[in-house]
């Protein structure tokens, strides 16, 4: 009975080989996505997690210099010999790598899951040459750069190399100097303070987590929102094949159950040869997303390294938690969009007949209880972007919004369809608009697909080109000089000020001390009273004038995430040193993690006067800037690589910027072709039902050229009416990106900016899209033989 | 495992396996060697000889508190070179490693340092006399010493005061460890009296009692067959001491040496056969098989004692690890001593 009851099953399949196409391809599509997308974060966590261990950030309290610069290692061994156990770390960065010199004897442990794959062993590494661990690249980089023996190790962290302390210092030229310390985690008995033995280190305690996978976070966790989208997506799609499926079986499921078969028999079997399609779909979608990620991750480890500093690695490596995700959300996804089928299929009753209603034709109950979980959902969405705060929330309320969406366009179609209806005139047009209205539900899904799809590209671009906008014009006010140069010592300093002054229009000093300010990590900047601020910065909030305030000495000006996370506004008085200033003015700072202040450079100097300007912005006319620079080298003998000419910042972060955005661009596309699989793939299968709906037209005098060119007006037309709905969709997911999700990720708000054109670009596309996957099933009606069409009056049920 | 762990398991305790204890079977290359009939000059021979592979300076103590309970106490710091000579800063082949603990009837702490040579977080001057690691200490005049060490529930700070002479092993301070030859120099002052603080867990103990130096250095002290030792320091009541060491070698044959101290400080060196310790009791400690009663025997001496572990889970949970612990002395004499025991894999 088994093998009969599988044969029938199967049967259904061997019949409609589209739609077991259709299942397994969106099942597989939507795996690959969200596995691909899973298997990048993945990566980079697994990077940052061993660049993390093996520097003890996060796990371990360090001990920094409180105002920058090195530790000299007799501080080091005064500590110790006061019995702090610390372990010291000297770090730098030498031909693009990073270069970690750790002691491996006074190293806590649980510092690094670094495993030394060969030639580990004590002697080697402390004496003689010395030896260095790396991975191929960082090793490749270093070569002919030190004389240790650089021994291949591919668990140290991507673009670092682990050596020890005394090669380190020589490699970087770092001479009895030590970068950090790392504090052991059980200390002695009767150990004294840290000031007493040792002032001016600051003692920074276990941060939890390392500090770039916080900082990474919000870029992951977009990634993810991206990767569930095309899952929602895809999801869709097997939703919509397997109920097909289904509403097919429905006499299939009668008859066997007629013959003897029990039903919970019957259905454990459907599930099972559900999970067993989701299972293969599940490895072809592993698979899929294996290359999708391996295609990607070259640019997101660009993107990550770029905007955060953060090394990863360029491999990808085949991680079991990961394949076997992909896999359980495949059975998952199935399970779920097959369970309303499976239920309808539970609750027929035993007789009923085989209605030959159309698939999918919802009840007027279904479509009220669907309008209601949209407007609860979109409802939901409203109160959370009233009153959520955080990444959750701002999470939570793009979920709603854009699932509520969804559920909510069959309902508005169907409202526009038949207010379309009624203003048509003459017989043709009234059955055209309602005949779209009655394909509504079986196109429904795909539409919603294609809603998602468009409202997640005109979101995530407008968010970009807002960022990309709003960071030009931040570069051009920051980067007002037009020459920077830092040089090496104060005396060298004091002799380029006095070399350069009267070559340039003006030398502005830049300067700055890590304090604590409002109790969060602030870089505090001295600057001079010059035209240059005045013109070129903007504020986002800021009294009647800012600048004046500031060179009066009780001015300070603090950037949007300071203000942000401290709650500070214009007005308040923040204490700096022991010395009170009053908040003059709040400004933009994008892309950097932690909170920024000004003050003038006076009282700067009053506050902090061990710390003098290295580095120097120079105003000069673009013109003399070539001249310029080569007298810096040729005359003053700066090195070349102290002197960064404004231009060249800029190019090079907007081109960090733009490759950032790479990866969004390629799931953008991605996610619009899947919503395009699944329209075609709608039209197809709805293609041989509507026989019988369109036979009585072409009976009553429309050719079947005319019928098919109608098939593509109707798809172009419902997917015109969705990327209707989809711009403002769009432009609402954009809205809580930069407004929400931004500001809890990174502590600032991004203005919204309306780029059109892109829109417009978006929607064209969409159509050709939607008339491209029409075309052929169009084609199809247009060629399909007058016997099929006879045959409808001939067999008519 | 992390990155310590590994380096640590390469350095002594893999040697170990491989090569003798601690790697103290190893090849001598490049390293100087001791020879009989060396002139020990003081107060330099108290500070390095960094030409050698492996030194140390090691105390033991047994102590009573006011309450009558006996305490024991290590301070141990070993110098190992992983190339002959000095070196400068980071690049010194000279390695540190300090062992501190603290032995009470119920309790035993211990600690561990480590620290390169080089740049003045551990190391040993001769004149004046310091030997430290971090904040340990062993400073004065070797006839009056401080001696600190804290962990991270432990702490001591005690006076040593010698009142009887150095005491040199073997032939005049030259200890032979084998029939193959293999020796070292080695020095004692087992005459110390003691005084001082224990800070434990319990709160501050006021102790007095007795500590024993050992001073010992060279390049390869065993033959790569002998796996461990068993070494004893035994004070008896009437004033006179023992040392005894017996070296097991792989085959389970061991070579015994000893050195029996006349209460005036005068010795008598004994002969292999003279010094005779038998396994008793074993006791597993941290999934260690160790023998914590052990029957101790000089016939010349008319010596037939029991020497039994106060505490008898005193196990050095080091990065080499061992066993060692004060034990007390019954049978035809009474006192107090010290055991260390190690290479029970």
């Amino acid at each position: 009975m088994i093998r009969t009851v599988w044969s029938a099953l199967w049967s259904q399949w061997r019949r409609n080989p589209l739609q077991l196409f259709t299942l397994m391809a969106g099942l597989a599509l939507a795996t690959a996505l969200w596995s691909g997308v899973q298997a990048i974060n993945a990566e980079a966590r697994a990077s940052y997690d061993v660049a993390a261990a093996t520097l003890g950030e996060g796990q371990f309290a360090q001990i920094l210099p409180s105002e920058g610069g090195a530790i000299a290692q007799e501080t080091y061994v005064k500590l110790r010999r006061a019995g702090w156990l610390v372990s010291p770390v000297v770090e730098g960065r030498l031909a693009g790598v990073r270069v970690v010199g750790l002691d491996p004897l006074t190293a806590p442990g649980g510092l690094g899951p670094v495993r030394f794959a060969q030639g580990a062993d004590i002697i080697p590494f402390l004496s003689g040459r010395g030896q260095v661990f790396g991975g191929a690249e960082a090793l490749d980089a270093l070569k002919g750069q030190t004389e240790a023996d650089l021994i291949l190790s591919p668990d140290v962290a991507p673009g670092t190399v682990l050596t020890d302390i005394g090669v380190a210092q020589r490699l970087l030229d770092m001479p009895g100097q030590i970068t950090r310390l790392i504090v052991a985690r059980t200390q002695p008995l009767g150990r004294p303070d840290l000031a007493t033995v040792a002032p001016g280190l600051t003692l920074r305690p276990p941060q939890g987590g390392s500090d770039i996978g916080r900082l990474t976070d919000s870029f992951h966790l977009n990634l993810t929102a991206f990767g569930l989208l095309s899952f929602a997506v895809g999801i869709f799609i097997v939703n919509g094949a397997i109920g097909l499926a289904f509403e097919q079986r429905r006499p299939m499921v009668r008859t066997l159950r007629a013959l003897g078969m029990p039903l919970g028999q019957l259905m454990g079997l459907i599930a099972v040869e559900l999970v067993g399609l989701a299972l293969l779909a599940g490895i072809v979608g592993v698979a899929l997303g294996y290359l999708i990620a391996a295609a990607l991750l070259p640019d997101v480890s660009a993107t990550l390294r770029g905007l955060y500093g953060a090394e990863v690695s360029g491999t990808l490596h085949l991680r079991p938690v990961w394949w076997l995700s992909g896999l359980a959300i495949s059975v998952g996804g199935t399970l779920a969009a097959g369970a309303g089928a499976m239920w309808s299929l539970w609750t027929m009753p035993l007789l009923s007949s085989a209605q030959p209603r159309a698939w999918a034709m919802r009840s007027g109950q279904a479509a009220a209880v669907q309008g209601a979980l949209a407007v609860g959902l979109l409802a939901v969405a409203l109160g959370l972007a009233l009153t959520g705060d955080g990444l959750v929330a701002g999470f939570a309320l793009l979920a709603c919004l854009l699932i509520g969406a969804a559920l909510l366009l069959p309902i508005v179609l169907r409202l526009v369809l038949a207010g379309a209806e009624r203003l048509a005139k003459g017989p043709l047009a009234q059955w055209f608009w309602a005949d779209t209205r009655q394909q509504v539900p079986g196109l429904s899904l795909a539409l919603m697909a294609l809603l998602l799809a468009m409202a997640a590209n005109v979101g995530v671009s407008t968010m970009v080109s807002s960022f990309r906008l709003t960071f030009v014009g931040f570069l051009d006010q920051r980067l007002s000089s037009e020459l920077y140069v830092t040089t090496d010592s104060a005396e060298q300093a004091a002799a380029l000020v006095a070399w350069v002054t009267p070559r340039v229009d003006a030398v502005l000093p830049i300067q700055s001390s890590q304090i604590t300010l409002a109790g969060r990590p602030t870089d505090l900047y001295g600057a001079r009273d010059q035209a240059t601020y005045r013109d070129n910065w903007k504020f986002l909030d800021a009294a009647a004038d800012p600048w004046d305030q500031v060179a009066a000495g009780a001015g300070i000006l603090v950037n949007e995430q300071l203000a942000r996370r401290s709650s500070l506004s214009i007005g308040q008085t923040v204490d700096v040193a022991g010395q009170s200033f009053v908040i003059v003015g709040v400004y933009g700072d994008y892309g950097n993690p932690i909170g920024q202040a000004i003050i003038t450079e006076t009282v700067f100097h009053d506050l902090f006067p061990q710390i003098t300007a290295q580095r120097f912005g120079l105003r000069l006319p673009p013109a003399d800037v070539p001249a310029l620079t080569r007298a810096l080298t040729d005359d003053f003998g700066l090195p070349a690589a102290n002197i960064i000419n404004q231009a060249g910042i800029k190019a090079f972060s907007l081109g960090v910027f733009d490759r950032t955005f790479t990866v969004t661009t390629a799931l953008n596309i991605l996610t619009l072709s899947v919503a395009g699989f699944a329209i075609l793939m709608s039209l197809l299968t709805l293609a041989g039902m509507r026989v019988p709906q369109l036979a009585p037209v072409w009976a009553l005098g429309l050719t079947r050229a005319e019928l098919g060119r109608l098939e593509l007006v109707r798809a172009v037309l419902l997917a015109i009416l969705t990327a209707v709905c989809a711009i403002p969709l769009g432009l609402g997911l954009a809205w809580v990106l930069l407004a929400i999700v931004n500001v809890a990720a990174f502590g600032w708000r991004l203005p919204m900016y309306l780029f059109p054109w892109d829109y417009a670009r978006l929607v064209l596309f969409a159509l050709v899209a939607a008339g491209l996957a029409a075309l052929w099933p169009a084609r199809r009606l247009a060629r399909t033989p007058p016997t099929d069409l006879l045959k409808v009056f001939a067999n008519e049920r | 495992m992390n990155v310590r762990v590994i380096l640590l398991a390469l350095w002594l305790p893999c040697m170990a396996a491989a090569q003798g204890f601690a790697g103290l079977g190893s090849s001598s290359d490049g390293y100087a060697l001791p020879a009989p009939g060396y002139n020990f000059q003081f107060p330099a021979d108290h500070g390095p000889h960094p030409d050698f592979r492996i030194e140390w300076w090691y105390v033991t103590a047994n102590m009573t508190g006011p309450d009558g309970t006996d305490y024991g106490l290590q301070w141990t710091l070993f110098r190992s070179a992983i190339a002959p000579g000095t070196g400068s800063g980071c690049e010194t082949p000279q390695l540190w490693m300090g062992h501190a603990a603290v032995t009470t009837p119920t309790d035993h702490h211990v600690t561990e340092r480590l620290a390169r040579g080089g740049i003045g977080q551990a190391g040993v001057t001769a004149d004046p006399f310091e030997a430290w690691i971090d904040d340990w200490q062993l400073v004065g005049d070797v006839g009056h010493l401080r001696m600190t060490a804290t962990g991270p529930d432990f702490a001591y700070d005690v006076t040593l005061t010698a009142n009887g002479p150095l005491v040199f092993h073997g032939d005049r301070g030259y200890s032979v460890k084998s029939e193959a030859g293999q020796a070292s120099y080695y020095y004692s002052q087992p005459f110390y009296d003691l005084t001082g603080t224990l800070t434990l867990p319990e709160g501050d103990v006021t102790v007095t009692g007795h500590a024993w130096l050992d001073r010992e250095w060279s390049s390869q002290p065993l033959t790569a067959d002998q796996t461990g030792w068993d070494w004893f320091s035994l004070s008896f009541d009437d004033g006179a001491k023992l040392m005894g060491y017996r070296l097991r070698s792989a085959d389970g044959s061991a070579y015994s040496v000893g050195t029996w101290i006349n209460a005036d400080g005068t010795t008598d060196s004994l002969n292999p056969d003279e010094f005779r310790a038998e396994p008793g009791a074993t006791h597993t400690v941290a999934g260690h098989t160790v023998p914590v009663e052990w029957r101790v025997r000089v016939p010349s001496r008319g010596l037939d004692v029991t020497v039994a572990a106060i505490n008898r889970d005193a196990w050095m949970a080091t990065s080499v690890p061992y066993w060692e612990g004060s034990v007390t002395i019954s049978g035809s004499a009474k006192g107090r001593g010290y055991l260390e025991m190690t290479g029970y894999e």
